[in-house]
Parts: structure tokens; C-alpha cells; sequence
């Protein structure tokens, strides 16, 4: 089998100072024009990938429900929606909060979300405590910690109430350590 | 006629490709005589990702990677289509065996001491693929987009939002934006399907290059220590006198394990399947208790059980610290005994590894620490009493949630200490005093309790005494 060309074409003088020179030349050439390149495609490449999540959606108000549908010193679910779904979320665009009405006017929304690690709290009614399915964290009605791992009380949403309608707002899912920047607040 | 050609044929193209020529001596390659079964693991890690390869791409063909679409199209793939419940069977158990294929490749490498001089990149381009196939495991497991999938993407980012300065960052990625939405599942998509599937190919490839570059580790012997100085010499020595061609000498037993492997996964994905789908991805549905698939199931049990407020820590620095060190397993000892014979606290490290990994398992299987949401109210055989404060007191055993937590006898939850026998423990003085204040797992009852409820609690508790021989 023959052996692949490799060897340079033979210009008389193949390794005299022009020609290196002139190899230096090229060689730095590519590597420079490769650069470019790369530099040319990566740019929106990046901002493609990473440019949504800079992105900061505005915070929505979401109607609940009427007022009258909540009892005072009950807690019930609501669902509401996220303030911009994309159009192909499907039912990952709803989300869920705890509503509890403290008073004629005065209601509070809690985060479903345990600030342990994120599992979604259920409400143990006739205990009167949040209690998450993972690992055992239990908090109060007012949503202080009870019990168990959970570092912080559940996150709150804002609420008002608007011609006999409760509306909570949307925010960002209550994560630990950025949920200062934006979100539901402790 | 045909035979003559086919070989016509076949000169022609391994004229123009070289084939033979190229990966002729990669198959003929030297390797020690006695390197026989212990070193098979490799391989079929190779080949169950192959076989993750091939049913991944059969899935794609009906899978549709959209938030709204993904869980209808896995029910269609599931149930309707042919074929389709055994296809995402091969995906599951091949995922699997991937992961057990690549822990007991990296054990072994570790007790043969193989990661020593001049094998140290072959060991930290193993340590990486390692980290890339539970990577590829966990996102395979979100794909399958169901409640528990929806759920587990919001527990990844809650840990990743606990990485110091970046966190919130990384929060924001691992969930596509602000919430759980359309764009979280594309993206676990591209980095499932793409992403690591080329990052795996990659480092396979420069991983296999390393193996031909510095071949198949010989068999330890004890009180042979790997010195650098002679190694490489003293290796093609043994090559030249008692080396054998890779093909078909040693490769037999590869192909052999390989396919006894295909045998078990296929018929595993043929009896069992893939894992049921969950309710729909709907982040509003809250009864949901999400835990991840076998493989990470140990790794749930280490947060459950860590010392409350040291998590974040763990967390952040836990995979950290673990990946480090492994990777630079080399350079800690890269000379030295090879033989497990001398390296007692090798074996131990592993003994170790795979008995706390299995401890943890089996807890994570139980998870024991998670109230019990399903716990039924305490039958008339066990409250024995049907009216009275006994009666009401076993009522609000079970409305109060006392029962997600305590057992009694087998009924109730398994987070907090059982109440079978509590009252041949404490006094109703002492109850009392723990009802109103908690604990450290237990909840304050004070405010939430009428007088009468609670002497109707205690009369129930106390009721539940030791049986006597």
C-alpha cells in the first residue's frame, strides 16, 4: 500500500528561512481565520441558549377566585397561571398556591413549593399544618417552620383584593439563594 | 460466483477506505494472556450505551420533546404503539445496566490498581464518562415528563440554587427560566439527546485511544509495584513474550458478556417494561411525592438523613469533593502495589462504597423519613374501645396527621417513633408536655388543640400499653 503524501512539494529549498517563514505565516493564518469563525458562529449560538433565562418575565396579576368563595380561616388551593407562557406549555403553565383567608380583607398565598427542597407541601386540614410528602418538613398555618429540615417558612405571594376578586401575583418558583433577587418572598 | 463478488467487492472498498489497514493492528493489539473476565465491564458499559443509542433513536421517532405533548406521546408509545412498551423497557434496563456496567468497570479498575502510571487520563476520562451517564440518567428520568419528572426538575434547581454566587443562575437554567414551563423539557431534551450523547462519544473515543496507547493493564501481581522508571519497558517485554491479539483471543469473552447483558436487558424490558407513567406534568397537581429512579435513590437518602441545616453544604461541596477526589485518584498514588493482596484499604474503600451505597439505597427504597399521606384510620380491633375518650383520642390520632408520622402496631406512617406501646413509656404528664411543644421533627400541638382533644389523645395513647408474656 502506498504511503499517504505527506512531504512537501519540493520547491528547491524546501526548509529555507522564506519558506518557513512563509509556513508561519499560513499556519497562523488558519489558526486565526479558524478563530473567526468559531467566534462568528458562537456568539449568537450562545445568546441563543443562555438569553431567555435573562430574560425577566413581568410579574402578572392572576384573578383566583371571588372572595366569597374563600372561608375565613380556611386554607384552600388555587390555581393560577404563569405571567408568559409559551405557547406550547400545555398544563406546565399553571401553578398552584395555598390561600388562606385570615380576615374579611386580609388574605395570604403561600408557595406549594418546601423550602427544604423544593417538593410541593399538602395541607393537612384538621391538623392545621403544611406538611411535604419527601422528607417529613411540617409548617405552620401562618407558614412558619413546625418541624422537620425546612430552613426557611414558605414563600409568600403577593395578594390583593379587586372588585370581589382575590388575585394573586405571579413570581419566579421559590428557589434558595436567588429568591431575593425576584420571587415569592419568605 | 457470489462468494468471488463479494471478496472483489470488499478489495475495492478496503482499497479506497484503508479499513483493514486502520483498524486491523487497533483489533490485533497485544494483550496479557490472563486479563480474562474481570475485564469485561468496559465493554459492556460500551455496549449498553449502544443499546441506549439504538432504542433512544427508535424512541425519538415517536416521542414529541414539547411540554404539552411529551406525556400524551409517551402514553401513545406505551400502549398503543407495536412494540413500544418493550422499546422504553430496553431504554430503562439498558440505562441501567449502563450504570452497574460502569460502577463495576470503575471497581475494578480501582482494585487492579489500573489507574496507576501511565494509565492516569484513562482513569479521569472514566471518572468523567461516570459523571456523564448519571448525568444522562437523571435527564432520561425528567423526559419521561409526568408529575414525578416535573417535580424532580424543581428539586434540581432548588439544589442547584444552593451553589454559592452562580446558584440562582443555575436555577434559572435547570429550569428553562423563572417556573417549570415549555421551554424546561426542550432543554433537558437537547442536553439528553445531544448534548451528552456527543460528550459521551467524545471522551469514549479518547478514552479507547488511551487504552491502544498504553493496552490492557496486565493482571496484579502482588509484590510487583508499578515504578515508573521500568513500567513501560517491562510491560512490552511481557507484551512480546506472551502477548496475544486482542481479536479474537481476549474479545470473545467481551462479546460473550455483552450479549448474555442484551439477553437480560431485553428480557427485563419484555417482562417488566419501562416504569409507569405518573399523573400528568401539571405543576398545580400538589399530591405529589417525588423520588428519583434506583440509581439516584441512594443519593435521596443522604439529604433526608444529613443533620438538618448541613444539606447546603453537602449539597454544594458533597459531588464536588467526590468528583475531585476521584479525579485525581491518579495523582494521590500513581505508583506502587497494584495487587488488591496489598492494597487492603483499597478493598475496604470499596467494601465500603458499595455497603454504604446499598444501606442508603435500601433506606431511600423505604424512605421512612416521608409522612405517610395514605395512612387510614386506626381499625376497631386496634382501638378496641367505641365510644369514650379512647375512641375520640384514636379519631384524632388519624384527623390531626399524628398518624402520616407514628405507627401504631401497622398502622400509620414510620417518620416519628412509634406509639404502640407509648404508654408504658411516658406518663400522660409527659405526653402532654410533647404534644404541646414538638420537637425537632414534630410539630407544636399547643395551639392546635382543645383541653378536652387532648385529654381524649392522651386517654388513647395511654390506652396503647407493653403486652405482657
Amino acid at each position: 500500500m502506498k504511503e499517504p503524501n505527506t512531504e512537501p512539494a519540493s520547491t528547491g529549498c524546501p526548509d529555507s528561512p522564506a519558506e518557513l517563514s512563509r509556513r508561519n505565516f499560513l499556519a497562523r493564518l488558519s489558526l486565526a481565520a479558524g478563530g473567526i469563525g468559531t467566534l462568528i458562529l458562537s456568539v449568537p449560538l450562545i445568546g441563543f441558549i443562555f438569553a431567555p433565562l435573562f430574560r425577566k418575565p413581568p410579574a402578572v396579576w392572576r384573578s383566583v377566585g371571588k372572595v366569597d368563595g374563600f372561608k375565613i380561616g380556611e386554607t384552600s388551593s388555587v390555581v393560577f397561571e404563569d405571567a408568559s407562557p409559551l405557547p406550547w406549555a400545555g398544563v406546565t403553565a399553571k401553578t398552584a398556591a395555598w390561600l388562606r383567608r385570615e380576615s374579611e380583607e386580609e388574605f395570604i398565598a403561600f408557595a406549594i413549593t418546601c423550602t427544604h427542597l423544593g417538593c410541593p407541601v399538602r395541607w393537612l386540614k384538621e391538623a392545621s399544618l403544611f406538611m411535604c410528602p419527601c422528607h417529613g418538613g411540617v409548617y405552620y398555618q401562618d407558614g412558619t417552620v413546625a418541624a422537620g429540615p425546612p430552613p426557611r417558612p414558605l414563600a409568600r405571594y403577593e395578594v390583593r383584593v379587586r372588585n370581589g376578586t382575590v388575585e394573586i401575583q405571579t413570581a419566579p418558583t421559590s428557589i434558595s439563594r436567588f429568591k431575593k433577587k425576584a420571587g415569592a418572598h419568605a | 460466483m457470489l462468494k468471488r463478488l463479494g471478496k472483489s467487492i470488499w478489495k475495492w472498498v478496503d482499497d479506497r477506505t484503508g479499513i483493514a489497514e486502520t483498524l486491523g493492528p487497533m483489533a490485533r493489539h497485544l494483550v496479557p494472556p490472563d486479563a480474562r473476565w474481570w475485564y469485561v465491564f468496559g465493554s459492556a458499559t460500551l455496549c449498553a450505551f449502544m443499546i441506549q443509542v439504538v432504542s433512544g433513536v427508535a424512541l425519538a421517532f415517536s416521542y414529541i420533546p414539547s411540554a404539552s405533548e411529551a406525556y400524551s406521546t409517551l402514553q401513545f408509545i406505551s400502549h398503543e404503539a407495536a412494540f413500544g412498551h418493550f422499546m422504553r423497557g430496553l431504554h430503562y434496563f439498558g440505562a441501567s445496566a449502563m450504570v452497574l456496567m460502569v460502577g463495576l468497570h470503575m471497581a475494578q479498575v480501582f482494585l487492579f490498581g489500573s489507574y496507576k502510571f501511565p494509565r492516569e487520563m484513562n482513569w479521569m476520562t472514566g471518572v468523567l464518562l461516570l459523571g456523564f451517564t448519571l448525568i444522562m440518567g437523571f435527564t432520561g428520568q425528567l423526559l419521561r415528563w409526568d408529575q414525578n419528572a416535573v417535580w424532580s426538575v424543581v428539586v434540581a434547581a432548588e439544589q442547584a440554587g444552593r451553589v454559592p454566587l452562580i446558584g440562582g443562575w443555575l436555577a434559572r437554567f435547570t429550569l428553562g427560566g423563572d417556573s417549570v414551563g415549555g421551554a424546561t423539557l426542550t432543554r433537558f431534551f437537547a442536553i439528553h439527546v445531544f448534548i451528552m450523547p456527543a460528550l459521551i462519544f467524545a471522551f469514549v473515543g479518547l478514552h479507547l485511544w488511551l487504552v491502544l496507547r498504553h493496552g490492557i493493564s496486565e493482571p496484579p501481581k502482588p509484590g510487583k509495584p508499578v515504578d515508573p522508571r521500568t513500567y513501560r519497558r517491562e510491560y512490552n517485554e511481557l507484551l512480546k513474550k506472551t502477548g496475544r491479539p486482542f481479536w479474537p483471543d481476549a474479545a470473545w469473552r467481551d462479546v460473550v458478556f455483552a450479549v448474555a447483558m442484551i439477553v437480560v436487558i431485553a428480557a427485563l424490558g419484555l417482562i417488566f417494561g419501562a416504569p409507569q407513567l405518573g399523573k400528568p406534568p401539571d405543576p398545580s397537581l400538589i399530591a405529589a411525592s417525588p423520588r428519583p429512579d434506583w440509581y439516584l435513590l441512594w443519593y435521596f437518602a443522604v439529604l433526608a438523613l444529613l443533620p438538618h441545616g448541613t444539606e447546603k453544604y453537602f449539597m454544594v461541596f458533597g459531588p464536588l469533593l467526590v468528583g475531585l477526589l476521584l479525579i485525581l485518584l491518579p495523582f494521590i498514588s500513581n505508583r506502587g502495589e497494584r495487587s488488591p493482596r496489598r492494597r487492603p484499604w483499597a478493598v475496604a474503600a470499596v467494601l465500603m462504597t458499595v455497603v454504604m451505597i446499598a444501606t442508603l439505597w435500601v433506606a431511600g427504597a423505604k424512605s421512612s423519613w416521608s409522612p405517610n399521606f395514605n395512612a387510614e384510620a386506626l381499625p376497631a380491633k386496634v382501638v378496641v374501645a367505641t365510644s369514650g375518650p379512647v375512641f375520640e383520642g384514636a379519631r384524632l390520632l388519624h384527623s390531626k396527621g399524628c398518624l402520616n408520622c407514628h405507627l401504631i402496631e401497622s398502622y400509620g406512617g414510620r417518620r416519628g417513633p412509634p406509639l404502640t406501646e407509648i404508654g408504658s413509656k411516658l406518663s400522660p404528664a409527659q405526653m402532654i408536655l410533647r404534644i404541646s411543644n414538638g420537637g425537632v421533627n414534630m410539630p407544636a400541638y399547643a395551639a392546635n388543640l382543645t383541653p378536652a382533644e387532648m385529654d381524649a389523645l392522651v386517654a388513647f395513647l395511654e390506652s396503647r400499653k407493653a403486652q405482657r408474656q
